[in-house]
This record gives structure tokens, C-alpha cells and sequence, in this order.
């Protein structure tokens, strides 16, 4: 794990524990997930002991333990976009792809996330992808979104097929 | 970039940046808000900026690209000043009809008006929409005129000058006392007078002290503290300013949600401009008072709206609540004395200095002054974040500003506070926004979220929806919270699945009262107020799962089936097809059926329905 990436973030931030979250937020964004040997380092360089940079990453929801797939839909269960029927693009997604929340597709190339609310309430329900908001969202909305990735990547693995 | 060394530099620099702003005399405010981001906003704008280039009119008219106008519903909006004209669901390829004819010839583009869904009326002015109009935007119609990238901005139009006031007229304690005379209380959801936090940590006889601004908007349903750090950055930082050098503090943390980037990102910027003139910093406009400011990521964890557990987040630990016999204000971040506010609380400091107590207290009630901002969503017609009078009732802003029910169904309810707040029914709506009446009446103001719920929910999935939400997000440290969410939780899930019975709401009374009495902290304490209201103004909801078997609103599904009515299916085959348990079937243009075998409820042929043939039983 001892990368350049690892060592820019943690740069200037060595014996410094209270940078604990902050240094997990930049692993998260950097990597999509908090690799274990990512925990070891910066268990190792701010002076935190592992169990306890564990403990701060399995606590907040901000960081995940596993990778998420190439695209994530996030659906949002704030309570605006619950009492306009975000369960129905739970369900949308969950039977479509055929994981539940916190899960990847076996090709990696989706996983769901639940979440508690996004901040965009007025515009509810919202469905996002890799962090870009869909609003006024419907099943039928997101059945299309989740099949026009699906036709985008295998259109992606035909065309570059020949060159292997 | 100048550093401003005194409180004539800020003056000069601010007539100057208003003479340079005026001479552009038309301009053309567009929302770069999430909500209208999330409409594509930012081609509208790059469209707009190109029209002006072709046009050669780059140079006589601003785009100016801000923070959230409110009006999230009709995004991507624009204004457009001198004139005030209000456009709507606006497109890329409106671009050159805007320049050419609004802007160059002042016509108006009748298809980018807005219309009003009560009265079915055009409305050309932004100033005349009755969503606008029957607001107060006090601290809301500031993110207008400020591109939040832009210091210069919020300087131009006085930025700065209430802290250059305070630092140069007024000593700490006159200031705390312009604080209690204005009644501001906090706007994170306590709704604690703000002086008596400050006035104790001004007391506290100890050099190093903090103060926080808490943007870990974890509320599900409320937005407002997004709007203002992400509109105007400025503003609490000014906020906090101010309110460090009453307290007689050296170091502020903004500690904000990392689920809004934008937010995150305008915060940041905001601190380093202002460092760079030198309003963050040693010796600021001159004076002895040093001051500086971090931005911190929240990790998602909404105990961590409890201060203590936010102060422990930002020393790097879980975010746990400790119990609250020594305050935060005497031993708080780091064991320092600390002052915590929210972004509105926040937001609402420096206009007070500026205009005086009396300006900020000749609106409200006797117990809650000022306007308050609140996230107005769920069934209604309008919907976005909307800023009223404390004291306006709810009927008002439910039926005025929000415009009422979509779909002809009658509303049924309102949700304020978020989890730790209450459900109020349609008799309750009389009720004005204020702080002591809604808490009275077993809800809370909270932060500002207030969801209008219709006919179409349950209000006992609600109680469950919330309780839901609550154990996810207990962090377990005390018995009450965790064991008695989940309690709660059992409870009304028998419920909503057919296992109720009566003396089960007695027994969800006896915990949900134990659990508010017992728990640590403000978390667990307010736990049982989603289920404590809908028992109180919704029983016979509670009582037709329990005694019928039946979800009135058709929402519990073990509680209900799904049949297709064959006089109003047309064939048509949506269902069939948006069906992901293959149970319906049917030939094109013959009436389909749903097989209740596989039917799993879940409603989404339903909502595809065009002909409302998907009934519920």
C-alpha cells in the first residue's frame, strides 16, 4: 500500500491523531473505500492505534470498508423523498440489479447505497450516480438510466475486444 | 489583493467594488444551487455566457452565478435585473432568446414565465410570484447577490462592515448584550438562547477557546444550512467573527456534511479569500483581535448534530455524546471552552450588529424572534426552502407560500423538526411557527424541515419510517437509545405488518416516555416524539391497523393487494413491462392481472399507470 497517493495524503499531517477523519475522507475519495492496509499506515503515521482507526471507519457512514462498483446509485431516504415514493426506486434498483445496499453486482459494476438524505428535498425523490443528482426520479426513470449503462459498457467491451 | 490593515481600507474597497458593480447595469442573476445544478444549470449558464460573446454584449451585462434561490421546484431559474423578471425550467437553447430579446429589448419569453398552479396565471416578476411574495427573506434574498466564489461580492454590498462595527465601537459583553436583547435563539433545533452560550464562554477564565459552526445538516428533510454556506459563506464566517471576538476566541471549526460538496468546497474558498484580505488572521482590520478558521468534514453520523459528539468528531474520534453535567461552553473541544451555533444562527449575527437588536426583534413572537428558514417539501405544489416571520402559522405557509395539495388529494399532515420533532395534523395548522407553541403541541421548529404529507401516507410507516432511521443512526453508547429504538421499532413493525395488538400502544406510550426520560443525549431524548405525535393526532390510524387489519392510506403491504380495475386498464402493457417480479400478465390492448403470488407490492406498476387502473385493497 505504501503508494504516492498514501504518501501525499498523509503528508504533513504525521503524530497528528485528530486528522484521523480527515485522512480517512481523502483515502475514501482516492481510493472509493478504506483499503485495510490503508488502515495500517495511517494507524502507523498519525499514532492512532489500528483498532481505533477501524473503529472511526466502520462508525461514520462517510467511509466504506468494501469497494463500491464503477457506478453507484445512491438512492436518497430523506423523509421528503420517502413520503414521495423513494421506496419504489429502492425496489426498482434492488430487483434490477439484483444486490441489496451496500452490495456490488458480480461485475462490479454497480452497487447501491441507501442514504438519509442528499439535501436536494424540494426536488425529491432523488436517485443519484457517482454523485450526480437525479431528480423527479421514477422506476421507470431509473430502469432506463441502469440499462443505458448497462448497453454503454457492453458497447464499451465490444469495441475494445479486437484490440486484446 | 489588498489586505485590508483598517476599517476605512474595508470602506474604501467596498465603494469601490459597488461603483465598479453598478456600472454593469444589467444582469442576469442565474441559481448554481445543488437543486438547480442537479438541472443542469451550469449549461445554462456556459450557454449564456457564449450567447453574450456572440451577442458582443459580454462586457455591459453580468452573469451572476449564486447560491440557492429557494425555488428549487422550478430550477434552473434565473432573475433578470434591471426588471426583476423571474424565468423558469430554463434550457440551454433558451440562452439566445434570453439575450436577444429579454435582455437586449427587454421582451418577455412567455414560454420560460412562471405559472401559478393555483390561479393558473402567468407571472412575469419574481417579486410578484406568490411563493416569493409571501415570504420574509430576510437572510435568503442576500444569496441573490452574492456569487458565493466572490468576496468581493459580499463586500461590495457591506460585507464585513458588522464586524468592522463590532471591532471598532462595541466592547465583547455589548455585544453579547445585543444578542439577548435581539431574543436570537439557536436555529439547530434546541432553540437555546444564543447570548447565554456566549455570554458563559466569555465568562469562562481561560485563554483558548473555540468556537464551531455546526453545518452537519443530518436532519432527512432539511436543507436550509446547505442554501446559506453554500450561497453565502461569507455571512457566517462574518457571523463567527463576530462572535469569536465576543467570546474571546482565537480558532473556529466550520465542521460541515461531506455530502455536500458544494458546500464544502464554498466554505473553503470563502476562508481562504478572507484570509487573504486579511479577515482571518493576526490582528484583524487593525484591531488586537486574531482569528482563524478550519473546514472540517463531517462522517456522516447524525448524533453528531449533538454538540458533544461533534466536538468529538473533530478531534478525530467516534462520534459519541458524553453526558452534559459540565457544559460545552466551559469545557467543550479539546476540553476548552467552546461556543457551537449552527450556519443560520450564525447567519443571523451579523445583521443584528449591523441594524440593531430591535430591527431582528420587531419580527416574531414573544418567545421567538426574527424569520426563520424552512425546507417546505413533501405533497405540495411548491416546494423549496422558503424563509417566514417566527409566529407565521403553518396554514400559511402550507397553503400561501407552498400552494396546497398536488394531485387533488387533501393533505393530511405536517412533519417539523425531523426525527426529533412531531407530526402535526390539519386541525393543528393554525399553529404558528415558534419555537415554545410546537413543542407545546409535541413537535419541535427544529432546524426548519416541514414535510407536508397527503392522504397517500401512513402515518404509522412514518412513526416506523423515523424509528427506523433513529436505530440506524443511535451510536449505541447508551441502553435507552439502543435498546429502546429498537423496542419501539418491533412494536410498530407488528403493527404495520398485522401483529398488533392494543395493549401494544400502551406499551409504545410506557417506552417511548422512558426513553425520552432516560437517554444520554438530545438524540435518544427526542427519539420517541415521531411515534408520541402520530399516537396523539393519528390513533385511529393505529387503531384500523390493529383492530381492521387495514393501512387507510394503503401503504403497509402486508396490510394490502394490488388489483388491476379491468374498466380502466387499456392494455397498454406499461405495467407488464415495469413490472421487475413478472407478475402481471396480459395481452396487448386486453385487460392485465396482477398473479398475487408473485405481486410483491412494492407499487411500481402503480406509479406507471397513466390511467390510475392499479388499485389498492
Amino acid at each position: 500500500m505504501k503508494s504516492l497517493k498514501m504518501e501525499s495524503i498523509l503528508n504533513g499531517r504525521s503524530s497528528q491523531p485528530h486528522q484521523l477523519i480527515e485522512v480517512l475522507q481523502d483515502v475514501q475519495e482516492t481510493y472509493g473505500y478504506i483499503p485495510e492496509e490503508a488502515m495500517k499506515e495511517i494507524s502507523e503515521k498519525l499514532g492512532v492505534l489500528l483498532i481505533e482507526v477501524y473503529r472511526v471507519a466502520s462508525f461514520y457512514k462517510a467511509f466504506k470498508l468494501k469497494p463500491s462498483g464503477k457506478y453507484v446509485i445512491t438512492i436518497c431516504n430523506g423523509t421528503a423523498c420517502h413520503v414521495r415514493g423513494a421506496n419504489l426506486l429502492l425496489d426498482q434498483a434492488v430487483s434490477q440489479l439484483g444486490i441489496k445496499p451496500g452490495e456490488i453486482t458480480d461485475d462490479g459494476l454497480f452497487s447501491i447505497e441507501h442514504v438519509n438524505c442528499l439535501g436536494a428535498c424540494a426536488l425529491g425523490p432523488i436517485a443519484s450516480e457517482n454523485g450526480n443528482l437525479g431528480h423527479h426520479m421514477t422506476p421507470a426513470k431509473l430502469r432506463k438510466f441502469i440499462d443505458s449503462i448497462r448497453r454503454k459498457e457492453r458497447e464499451e467491451v465490444v469495441n475494445a475486444s479486437p484490440q486484446y | 489583493m489588498p489586505h485590508l490593515n483598517t476599517k476605512e481600507d474595508l470602506e474604501i474597497m467596498g465603494k469601490q467594488l459597488l461603483l465598479d458593480r453598478e456600472k454593469i447595469n444589467k444582469t442576469i442573476i442565474m441559481c448554481g444551487g445543488t437543486g438547480c445544478t442537479a438541472s443542469r444549470s451550469r449549461d445554462v449558464i456556459d450557454a449564456l455566457n457564449k450567447e453574450l460573446v456572440i451577442q458582443e454584449m459580454d462586457n455591459e451585462v453580468h452573469v451572476r452565478v449564486t447560491g440557492c434561490h429557494g425555488f428549487c421546484e422550478q430550477g434552473p431559474i434565473a432573475v433578470i435585473e434591471p426588471g426583476n423578471i423571474f424565468y423558469c425550467h430554463i434550457n440551454p437553447e433558451d440562452a439566445h432568446d434570453i439575450v436577444t430579446k429579454t435582455v437586449k429589448n427587454g421582451e418577455i419569453i412567455e414560454r420560460l414565465l412562471y405559472t401559478d398552479p393555483v390561479s393558473g396565471e402567468k407571472v412575469c416578476k419574481e417579486s410578484e410570484i406568490p411563493f416569493y411574495k409571501a415570504q420574509d427573506r430576510k437572510l435568503l434574498f442576500q444569496n441573490r447577490e452574492v456569487n458565493p466564489q466572490s468576496i468581493e461580492d459580499y463586500i461590495a454590498i457591506g460585507g464585513f462592515t458588522a464586524l468592522a462595527k463590532a471591532l471598532d465601537t462595541l466592547a465583547p459583553e455589548e455585544i453579547i448584550r445585543e444578542i439577548k436583547i435581539s431574543g436570537l435563539r439557536g436555529r439547530g433545533g434546541g432553540g437555546f438562547p444564543t447570548w447565554r452560550k456566549w455570554m458563559e464562554c466569555h465568562e469562562a477564565p481561560v485563554d483558548e477557546k473555540y468556537v464551531i459552526c455546526n453545518a452537519d445538516e443530518g436532519d432527512p428533510g432539511a436543507y436550509m444550512d446547505r442554501c446559506v454556506l453554500e450561497g453565502n459563506p461569507y455571512l457566517v464566517i462574518e457571523g463567527m467573527l463576530i462572535g469569536a471576538y465576543a467570546i474571546g476566541a482565537t480558532r473556529g471549526y466550520i465542521y460541515v456534511r461531506n455530502e455536500y460538496p458544494l458546500a464544502v468546497r464554498h466554505a473553503r474558498n470563502a476562508v481562504q479569500q478572507a484570509r487573504r484580505y486579511g479577515l482571518l488572521g493576526e490582528n484583524i482590520l487593525g484591531s488586537s483581535f486574531s482569528f482563524d478558521i478550519d473546514v472540517a468534514r463531517g462522517g456522516g453520523a447524525f448524533v453528531c448534530g449533538e454538540s458533544t459528539a461533534l466536538m468529538a468528531s473533530l478531534e478525530g474520534k467516534v462520534g459519541e455524546p458524553r453526558p452534559k453535567d459540565v457544559h460545552t461552553v466551559v469545557d467543550g473541544l479539546w476540553h476548552k471552552p467552546t461556543t457551537l451555533n449552527n450556519v443560520e444562527t450564525w447567519a443571523n449575527v451579523p445583521s443584528i450588529i449591523l441594524k440593531g437588536a430591535s430591527w431582528f426583534n420587531s419580527k416574531g413572537t414573544r418567545g421567538s424572534k426574527g424569520t426563520k428558514i424552512l425546507a417546505l417539501t413533501g405533497r405540495i405544489k411548491n416546494t423549496g426552502l422558503v424563509e417566514v416571520a417566527m409566529g407565521t402559522t403553518i396554514r400559511h405557509i402550507v397553503y400561501d407560500i407552498g400552494g396546497g395539495a398536488t394531485n387533488g388529494k387533501a393533505i393530511k399532515a405536517v412533519q417539523t423538526g425531523g426525527p426529533s420533532g412531531g407530526c402535526l395534523s390539519v386541525d393543528k395548522f393554525d399553529l404558528p411557527v415558534d419555537f415554545d407553541v410546537l413543542y407545546e403541541a409535541g413537535s419541535m421548529v427544529g432546524s426548519g424541515g416541514m414535510v407536508v404529507m397527503d392522504e397517500s401516507s401512513c402515518m404509522v410507516d412514518v412513526a416506523k419510517y423515523f424509528l427506523t432511521f433513529l436505530q440506524d443512526e443511535s451510536c449505541g453508547k447508551c441502553v435507552p437509545c439502543r435498546l429502546g429504538i429498537d423496542r419501539m421499532l418491533e412494536i410498530v413493525t407488528d403493527i404495520t405488518e398485522g401483529r398488533g395488538t392494543l395493549e401494544q400502544l400502551e406499551l409504545l406510550e410506557d417506552l417511548a416516555d422512558t426513553v425520552t426520560q432516560t437517554a444520554l443525549c438530545g438524540l435518544g431524548k427526542t427519539a420517541a416524539n415521531p411515534v408520541l405525535s402520530t399516537l396523539r393526532y393519528f390513533r385511529e390510524e393505529y387503531e384500523a391497523h390493529i383492530i381492521d387489519n387495514k393501512c387507510p392510506a394503503g401503504v403497509c403491504k402486508a396490510l394490502i393487494e394490488y388489483y388491476i380495475d379491468p374498466e380502466k386498464c387499456t392494455g397498454c402493457g406499461t405495467c407488464k413491462q415495469a413490472c421487475i417480479h413478472n407478475a402481471i400478465t396480459g395481452e396487448k390492448k386486453e385487460v392485465h392481472v396482477i398473479n398475487t403470488d408473485l405481486c410483491q407490492k412494492c407499487g411500481i406498476c402503480r406509479s406507471e399507470c397513466k390511467f390510475e387502473a392499479i388499485q389498492v385493497s
